[in-house]
């Protein structure tokens, strides 16, 4: 089951038949719940003509698979399935499946949400996004940082960038401890982050 | 010792896709990107420290403050902007 668990490919996903494949044969399975990730057209306002994904091969399958497990031992989750593709998409196109099954539906959904926020900042893909302006790199969202961290997970992805900006304005006011500056702790501690979970040591 | 460094998005597309480099016994992510930062030019640009990036060694993210030992993969790239 677990060699499956994980696909990084540019193939297409068809989500009627992974959701199938999943719950096949498991009489324990009262939930199901899936999410699918695809390509706007638009993005923070600009016309996107095609999305590129690229990922780092081995770590990427790792991580996710470290990630399943958490959810496993997190919510129960009885059976779960991550598609992440890469290489060139257009708009509408899919880009990332996650599935999950459960004995209810409270877990099911609280599963497929962390596994998605999880992913989102420690899964290593990049986007780059083309457009009639040229190409250029997404940003990372701080927001999806503080979707992770209502897990009790410090992402520490574009929190670092703030971070940076509060640690230097912490040392310009000589007298302020940095620990007083709010939101610090979630973004400028990356050290805290193998502590933070305990499925990746 | 000997470390295989690996670049991916923006730092891939200044630096291409890695290189194999030697470091002191007692590196740790921190002292390797200083060091190779501190060769300038498009090293200095992708690697400096008014970039934000992230780190993994050995195909795990993890901070700049973690040792590194003989024979290690560590990749240097941008925050992370999947799903």
């Amino acid at each position: 089951m677990s060699a499956s668990r994980v696909s990084i490919r540019a193939d297409d996903f068809d989500l009627g038949a992974e959701v199938a494949a999943l719950r096949a044969g498991d009489g324990g399975v009262g939930a199901v719940c899936a999410f699918v990730g695809t390509v706007r057209e638009r993005n923070d306002g600009a016309v996107v003509d095609s999305l590129e994904l690229e990922h780092y091969p081995g770590m990427t399958e790792a991580a996710i698979e470290s990630m399943i497990n958490e959810a496993v031992r997190r919510f129960g989750v009885r059976a779960a399935r991550v598609v992440h593709r890469i290489g060139p998409l257009a708009p509408t196109a899919q880009i990332v499946l996650v599935a999950v099954t459960a004995a209810h539906r409270g877990e099911a959904f609280q599963a497929c949400e962390f596994l998605m926020d999880y992913l989102k900042t420690q899964a290593p893909f990049w986007k780059k996004e083309v457009g009639p302006g040229g190409a250029r790199w997404v940003d990372a969202r701080v927001t999806d940082d503080t979707a992770l961290a209502r897990w009790g997970i410090a992402a520490a992805n574009a929190g670092a960038a703030a971070a940076a900006a509060l640690d230097q304005r912490a040392a310009a006011t000589s007298d302020t401890p940095a620990a007083a500056a709010p939101g610090l702790h979630a973004g400028a501690a990356p050290d805290t982050l193998a502590g933070a979970l305990p499925g990746k040591r | 010792m000997n470390v295989t460094v690996r670049y991916f998005a923006a730092v891939r597309e200044a630096l291409g896709s890695g290189e194999d480099v030697e470091v002191d016994s007692r590196a740790d992510i921190a002292s390797l990107r200083d060091a190779l930062a501190a060769r300038g030019g498009r090293h200095a640009e992708a690697l400096g420290r008014q970039r934000v990036l992230r780190s993994a060694r050995n195909r795990v993210l993890c901070a700049e403050g973690t040792a590194l030992a003989d024979g290690d993969e560590v990749g240097f790239f941008p925050p992370l902007t999947g799903g």
